[in-house]
């Protein structure tokens, strides 16, 4: 299992390997809203946790059809199938792979960000909070995604077009986090129903993508 | 130890391919799968491996006794031949690659990315993964193609060394493996004559 992490991390930062695509969709997102929108401080700090937001989950997005799209294709996911790891372990590997690679940059430069959206001081807190509550579950359910599409060529748009609608809780809940916290509000409401979508995604949906992949390779 | 077909019947997209197949394989035997284009040895390989259920009939080894290798190398382009072996030894809890790159005579390519390897050169690296697996019973889709006349004879006797080490084998191929000691099974006699009426049920995806 730790074998499979390391050689994903590993296939991941090798050249072609997809790693910063999120994070840089990210950085040019965060850039160019301030450009559309003109530079009013006012505005930008309203819209900013819902752009913020938005822009994380359209990069977690970016990179989902590669989790099991490369490994089908190359045979490896014929061959993980019948080696002595157990389905479920391999997907939770697969989608920690992808929050490593994808949801930790971004929990991590999501500050940076904040200061170029004008995002209030008081709110990086919770920006980074609500990020690293909410990207596991963006990565666990475009697993699951990930996992009907395998085998269908270019499944990248039915992808997209399965997994947002699941991805809408974790939007609503994250954004409201920062966005309560910029105005200073209590924001232990939506955190909690952030984490508790977290940790039922994270516990139930490797079952589900173990047991899509199983039919998907027959 | 010993792997049973008994009565198998294995169908491809709904179709029905085989039925009625049987053979056994006790160890250090060697058995050879035959038999036209689109006759369903690799689907009766898939089966056998785990892959698909049966349509009918059963397969009965010990657990976790079995090597898959299809025709696809399941190689990583990016990483070096021993970081693909690595990888398998580690997933199949295995020490060492040692062996299986002296013995597919890949030692010169360690240090290479897979990406510049020959079409023969990865098809030795995808066959030297069999042999870190440690695992008796392999079961082999088309394990010669694109390897050149000297790398087949290479193969041959890396089969007869994993026979001679009580292990057993089930290879699909067209070609002369050099194995004469290895029985070989004609598929044709098998083919399905019932069609299969699952096909095309929305329920058939779940069951």
């Amino acid at each position: 299992m730790i074998a499979l992490l390391v050689r994903d991390l590993r296939l991941a930062f090798r050249a072609g390997g997809g790693f910063g695509l999120g994070l840089a969709f990210f950085l040019i997102m965060a850039v160019l809203v301030p450009l559309g929108v003109g530079p009013e401080p006012d505005i930008l700090a309203r819209i900013a946790p819902g752009i913020l937001w938005v822009g994380a989950l359209l990069a977690c997005l970016l990179s989902l059809d590669r989790i099991f799209a490369l490994d089908f294709e190359d045979g490896s996911l014929d061959l993980l199938a019948t080696a002595p790891v157990p389905m479920e372990g391999v997907v939770s590997i697969k989608a920690l792979a992808h929050w490593l690679t994808t949801g930790l940059p971004l929990v991590l430069v999501s500050p940076v960000l904040g200061l170029l959206l004008y995002l209030p001081p008081q709110a990086y807190g919770w920006l980074v909070l609500s990020l690293a509550l909410g990207t596991p579950a963006l990565s666990v359910i475009g697993t699951f995604g990930a996992a009907l599409t395998v085998g269908l060529k270019r499944g990248g748009l039915l992808l997209s077009l399965l997994v947002l609608p699941l991805y809408i809780p974790t939007l609503v809940f994250g954004a409201e986090v920062v966005a309560r916290g910029a105005q200073g509000l209590d924001v232990a409401t939506p955190v909690a129903l952030l984490a508790g979508i977290t940790a039922g995604a994270v516990a139930l949906l490797p079952f589900a993508s173990a047991l899509v992949i199983r039919i998907n390779l027959r | 130890m010993r792997l049973n077909v008994t009565n198998l019947a294995c169908a491809r997209g709904g179709f029905a391919l085989l039925e009625g197949v049987g053979f056994s394989l006790s160890p250090a035997q060697a058995l050879v799968l035959r038999g036209p284009n689109g006759c369903g040895k690799t689907t009766l390989l898939r089966t056998v491996a785990g892959l698909q259920p049966a349509l009918a009939g059963e397969v009965s080894c010990p657990p976790e006794s079995i090597a898959y290798a299809a025709h696809a190398d399941g190689l990583k382009t990016t990483l070096s031949v021993a970081e693909n072996l690595s990888f398998w030894a580690a997933v199949y809890g295995t020490r060492g690659i040692d062996a299986a790159l002296e013995q597919m005579n890949l030692r010169a390519l360690s240090g290479r990315a897979a990406q510049n390897l020959s079409a023969g050169q990865k098809r030795r690296l995808g066959l030297a993964r069999l042999i870190v697996t440690g695992r008796p019973v392999w079961v082999l889709d088309e394990p010669t193609v694109s390897l050149d006349a000297v790398s087949v004879a290479l193969f041959g006797d890396v089969v007869r060394a994993h026979l001679a080490g009580g292990g057993m084998a089930l290879i699909a191929t067209h070609i002369d493996l050099g194995l004469p000691e290895a029985d070989i099974l004609d598929l044709t006699p098998f083919k399905a004559t019932i069609p299969h009426h699952g096909s095309g049920q929305f329920d058939e995806a779940f069951l």
